[in-house]
Order: C-alpha cells, then structure tokens, then sequence
C-alpha cells in the first residue's frame, strides 16, 4: 500500500477542520473500549498476567528460528502446506499460484492487518478474483474503499448515519434502518460469499509451534466461516505471531480478549489444525504463508525490537488521547495509534515514517494498557532521537534546540532572557514556535517577577 | 533537614509565586532550604523531542548544581521524573545520576513520603478542586495519591472529574509540533472539567495550556499550581 505517514501532521489538523464527526466516534468508541479494558484488567492480576505474556514472547522473539523451524515441521506432519514470503511480492507470487490453479473466482476473507500490509485485495482484484471482507467493520470499509481506521474495529470512525447512508445508497434501505436492520442486509450478502467463495483467507491471532496450530479470536463467526466453508483455506502470518507451546494460549487468548475489548475470551476461538481429513468438512488445502516483511530485521535492531511482542489488540490505540482525535486514517499506514508510530518506522524505515514517533505527549496510557508491556514511550524516544541523529528534524527546531540548550547552559544568558520575557513585548506572531501556541491559546503571560529574583528576598 | 530546590524554568517564568509558596512550606514545616542560582533547565524539552545531545549537556549540568544536596525537590511532576527516571537513560552508567535519581521528589512525594506530613491545615475548608493527574507524576513517578490526600485532608473537596486522569494535550514540543491535536486534547480535558473553586496539578505546562485554552474560550477559573494551595493548605 501506499504510505502516506509523511502527511500526518496536515491530515490530523485537516480532519479536525473538516470531519469533526470523526473525533466524536473515535472518541466516544474508544472511552467504552478503555473502560471495558480496565474493568476486565481489575478482575485479574494483570501486572503477573502482563508480566508472564511478556516473558513468553520474549522467550519466542529471542528463539525465533527455533520456533520457526519447528512451527513449519509441525504444520506440514498435519498437512499444511508451508510458504515463506520475505516481502509483499513473494507473498503475491503464493497467492496468484493457488489463485490460478484452483481457478479461483470468490474468496471471502477474514480480518487481517497483515493482509492489508501486503496489499492482497487489489492483487485479488487483479486477478479477476471477486474479495468480500467478512467482518462487519472492515465490510464496511471495504465499500466505501477505505482502510481500516483501527486494528480491531476498521469502521471505528463512522457514525451510524454514516453507515445509513451507505447502505441506502447501496441496498436502497431506509435512511433510519435501525442497526439490527443494516446487520440483516450485510448477514444476506456476505452468507451468499461464504457459501460460493473458492477461497478463504485469514490472518492468524496466534501460531503455535508446537503442535502447529493456528488460533483465531473473533465475535462474529465470520473467521470461522471464512476457514472453514471454501476448500482452500490461505493463513498468512507475521513470523512474530508464534508461541512456543499449546498450553501459551490459556494465557494468551484471555489476555488479549481483555485488552482488546474487555471481553474475558471472544465468542469464537478458532484452533485450527491442518485441512478436512477424509469423511470430514471442511478445507481440503490450507496454506500457511510465513511473512516476514521487515520484522527479522527489526528484530535485530536493539533500540526497537521490543515492539514484535504485540499481539494486535489495539488497546494501546483505545488508551491513547492523541488516537482518540482523529481515528487511525491521518497516520498513512496500516497500524496506526502509539503502537503504529513505534511498528511503522521499524517495518517501513523512519525517513518514510519520520512524524510518527512525535504523533504523541508521552503520557503513557499506552504502556499501562499493553498487555505484553510494550515500552512504547521509551520506544518513541529512541525513535525521536534517531530522527534528530538522521537530520529528519526540520531547521526551525534543531535551531531552536540550540539556541534553547545554549542559553540553559548559561545562567547570565538565562537571566537575559527572563528579563527580555518582562521588558518587551515579545513578537508573539512573528516567531512560528510562539505562533503556533498563541494562536490557540492567547499570548504568554510570564510572573511579574521571575522566582530567582523572589528569592533575593526570601534568602534572609 | 536541608533541600535544594529545583524550582524549574517554567515555574521560575510563569509560576514564581508557586516557587514563594514552596519555599515557605518547607520551612515551615522544620526544613532548610537551598536555591542554587546557577540552575536553569533540566533538558526535558530537548530530551523528549529527541535532542539528546543538548539534553545531556543540560543534565550534566543539572548532576553538578545539585551533587552536594541531601534531597532535591521539585514542583513539578515531568520534570522530576526527567531527572529521576530519564537521566539515567541520557547518562547511561553515571553513579553521579544514580545518586541524584536517588534523593530527588516531585513536592508532594516528598511531603507525604519522607517527611510523612499527611496534614497541612485545614486551610482549604470548603473549598472544591479539580485536580489534573499529571502525566508524568502519575505514571512515571507513580504520584497518585499524595497530592490528594494532602488536598483532603485540609478541608477541601476533589470533585469528580471524568478526564482527570487523561493527557491535556501539552506535551511539550507536541504543542507547536501539532498544535491542532494539542488544542482538540485540551478541549477535551475542559469540556468535562467540572465547575471547582480552583482547577491544579504538579505542572506548570499542563496548567499552562489549560490556562491559555480556557481564556480563549472565555472560561474563567481559578488554575493553581498544587505548591500555591499545599501553602494555603498551611496558611489558610
């Protein structure tokens, strides 16, 4: 896809102007998500929950070829066929094979973040190959040709008159179709794909080397659907999403339903284990297509690898007040929020991405909210830092850093300064830093007096 | 009992009579203090927008002018957690920033947790606050409690408060960077303030920008730093 993470400063400040809709959605999703995430964090021990999940993926990030080997050994003993795709285009090659020789005219597709990154829908679509997505937020998206505006819930941004209007503009339903109403309308469509699709495609929550079984969370059953109605079944999955052993999941699948949506498991888990044996249904090929995409070299890199522990649960984006503004489009990439602005300079490189590490204040919320305790703050930090060490950082400000750090350095040139605060007026307007505050918030009112010449007179 | 005082640039600029009014509280409460007058800035604006270097330059510093004290108190939640939790990342190794890490607390950290005042006076009678969690003091420096226990206990009120513990939105650089989020984030904050006799927190930024936002929307309250009202607490 096309990354746009250069524009995110003028598209944030362009959907404030000209969308406000949108932070009103995102906002007010996001405020019921963090507090469902919150309630579902006190029922547990969530420091010893986060702190396990942690270590675990740890362990698997720093054994990685290990678990690869064995995951891709266990897979083909129960059938899967097993492809590895170190970029988009090797991915693509896989999926135009098995696209042309079973002559695949439908497919039906399960949410995946990982599928957006490789950009599979408009390679389908060339193909001549006929994409429904599956769950309702990114079906929704996927008629108004959009990306998905957050990893969890794609149509995060839109507000029910919005999906009205599309709906009536499609499926001629009424203006004030009542939401059950639309959910009926998209039920038929989408039925009528999983029953005639040639090809299921899906990404996967979690990989389990051990035993090679792939885990899917989801509330709708369109996943389970998607996998287990067409008779070929293509899983495309990060390298980062393993885990070691089977019994992993008895932590992870409940600890990344509680971050996601404060759900303690999803409706649906999906453990899949290879394609339909003889006498039963299901997927006569499944396919695991191994991606790796700029993670093993992320992987190595020591100020930034932590972040291949996310499990993709968008709590981070649910807790963040800089996410809740706009939604996930102004970020120009798939992973958008705190874990977007520390994943997406990783797996692009930061001159691509360079404003996303600054798309927050440091609060903090994200780290709190992580359940494999991502240090996205830390991460954001040495990513600033880089950016300044590469000469990303635009003029005014390495100007002005400098000129603030040499007089902090000098305390005569500190008192200049204050004392040039009080006796004239300050060209607010003309500086852009001074502008840029004063413009939303007045100008600057320093005390009458600075507190060092205050203290002359406490002293005695 | 001796402490040097941290007072830092934005309090020493925008917020002076905070500065007084620690002074006089501490002293109050049995303790000598210290200003030293070659103090400046700790670097957390360069720190956090990714200019290491100057950051360092300024911590080194900071290590210098305070590397005889026996406690460092600042009034201040973000820049405490700079030169308690973030000087040990710019100055990796440094026994001197171990030390300083060591023997420095945001101003109502210190009261309650080593000097163990949980009562100021009952000179906030009556009186209804919102207090702004910090972020930084919250969740850097884990102060949560203090500042409002301290509140409590003389008498005043803390209103409920939705956002209270939610980002205002300053952040630094992050406020002329994308000064458009900034303001949404600020809004926010003040659009669920509820209506108190005075609106606090440990940072000036964040009172800063609140204060800005809120003038320009016509809104007037009283906004406070938590040192200005720990010393009516006292005074009355």
């Amino acid at each position: 896809m096309r990354v746009k993470a250069k524009l995110y400063p003028k598209e944030a400040a362009r959907l404030l102007r000209e969308q406000p809709g949108v932070r009103e959605a995102v906002t007010g999703a996001t405020l019921h998500f963090e507090a469902n995430r919150k309630r579902a964090y006190q029922e547990i021990d969530a420091e010893a929950w986060r702190e396990r999940a942690r270590r675990v993926k740890d362990h698997l990030l720093t054994h990685l070829d290990h678990y690869l080997e064995l995951a891709e050994k266990r897979l083909q003993e129960k059938g899967v066929q097993v492809h590895w795709a170190e970029d988009p285009e090797e991915a693509h090659r896989i999926l135009r094979e098995i696209v042309a020789r079973h002559g695949v005219k439908r497919a039906v597709k399960a949410k995946s973040m990982l599928t957006e990154e490789l950009g599979v829908n408009p390679l389908l679509e060339s193909l001549g190959v006929e994409v429904y997505e599956t769950d309702l937020g990114e079906y929704l998206i996927q008629l108004l040709g959009e990306p998905p505006s957050h990893i969890v819930g794609p149509a995060i941004h839109l507000a029910l008159s919005d999906i009205q209007r599309l709906f009536h503009q499609r499926f001629g339903t009424p203006l004030d179709a009542s939401p059950e109403a639309l959910a009926a309308v998209a039920r038929k469509v989408l039925r009528e794909a999983f029953l005639t699709a040639d090809l299921g495609i899906s990404g996967a929550n979690f990989l389990v080397a051990e035993t090679g079984t792939l885990a899917l969370m989801e509330n709708e059953g369109n996943i389970r659907l998607s996998t287990s109605l067409p008779r070929v079944h293509v899983a495309f999955v990060g390298i980062e999403k393993l885990l070691p052993r089977f019994a992993d999941l008895a932590l992870f699948l409940p600890l990344t339903a509680r971050a996601a949506t404060g759900q303690r498991l999803s409706t649906y888990v999906s453990l899949i284990q290879g394609p339909a044996k003889e006498g039963e249904e299901g997927p006569q090929e499944v396919h695991v297509v191994l991606v790796d995409h700029g993670r093993t070299a992320l992987l190595h890199d020591p100020e930034a690898w932590e972040v291949l522990r996310c499990l993709r649960c968008g709590a981070c984006l649910n807790a963040c007040p800089v996410y809740r503004q706009t939604g996930g489009h102004p970020y120009g990439y798939v992973y958008s929020g705190p874990i977007g602005a520390v994943l997406d300079p990783g797996l692009l490189g930061l001159e691509d991405t360079y404003p996303l590490p600054y798309a927050s204040t440091l609060c903090g919320a994200c780290y709190e909210a992580c359940p494999v305790k991502i240090p996205i703050p830390k991460l954001l930090l040495a990513w600033r830092n880089r950016a300044v060490e590469r000469g990303l950082a635009p003029t005014w400000e390495k100007g002005a850093m400098q000129a603030f750090a040499k007089v902090m350095q000098s305390p005569s040139l500190y008192r200049l300064l204050s004392k040039a605060l009080r006796g004239f007026p300050l060209p607010q307007d003309l500086l852009p830093l001074l502008k840029a505050w004063t413009e939303g918030r007045g100008p600057l009112q320093p005390s009458p007096k600075p507190f060092h010449q205050l203290w002359q007179e406490l002293k005695e | 009992m001796r402490v040097a005082l941290f007072i830092t640039c934005l309090a020493d600029q925008f917020y002076a009579e905070a500065g007084v009014a620690t002074v006089r509280l501490l002293r109050a409460l049995g303790v000598e203090v210290d200003f030293p007058e070659e103090q400046t800035c700790c670097g957390q604006p360069a720190f956090n927008a990714g200019h290491w270097n100057e950051a360092r330059h300024l911590a080194q510093r900071t290590l210098g002018i305070f590397q005889d004290a026996e406690y460092v108190v600042l009034p201040s939640g973000s820049c405490a957690s700079m030169v308690k939790n973030h000087y040990l990342e710019l100055l990796p190794g440094d026994g001197e920033a171990l030390r300083l890490s060591e023997k420095t607390y945001e101003l109502s950290q210190f009261l309650v947790r080593v000097l163990g005042v949980t009562e100021l006076g009952k000179g906030l009678q009556g009186k209804t606050i919102a207090y702004h969690h910090g972020c930084h003091a919250l969740r850097e420096l884990g102060v949560k409690e203090e500042p409002l226990l301290l509140l409590k206990n003389s008498g005043a009120e803390i209103l409920p408060w939705e956002a209270a513990e939610e980002c205002c939105g300053f952040g630094g650089l992050f406020s002329v960077k994308l000064p458009e989020v900034s303001l949404a984030m600020a809004d926010r904050k003040i659009s669920t303030l509820p209506k108190a006799d005075a609106l606090t927190s440990t940072d000036a930024g964040c009172l800063l920008h609140l204060t800005g936002r809120m003038g320009k929307q016509g809104r007037n309250m009283r906004v406070v730093p938590l040192a200005t009202l720990l010393w009516e607490a006292y005074a009355g």
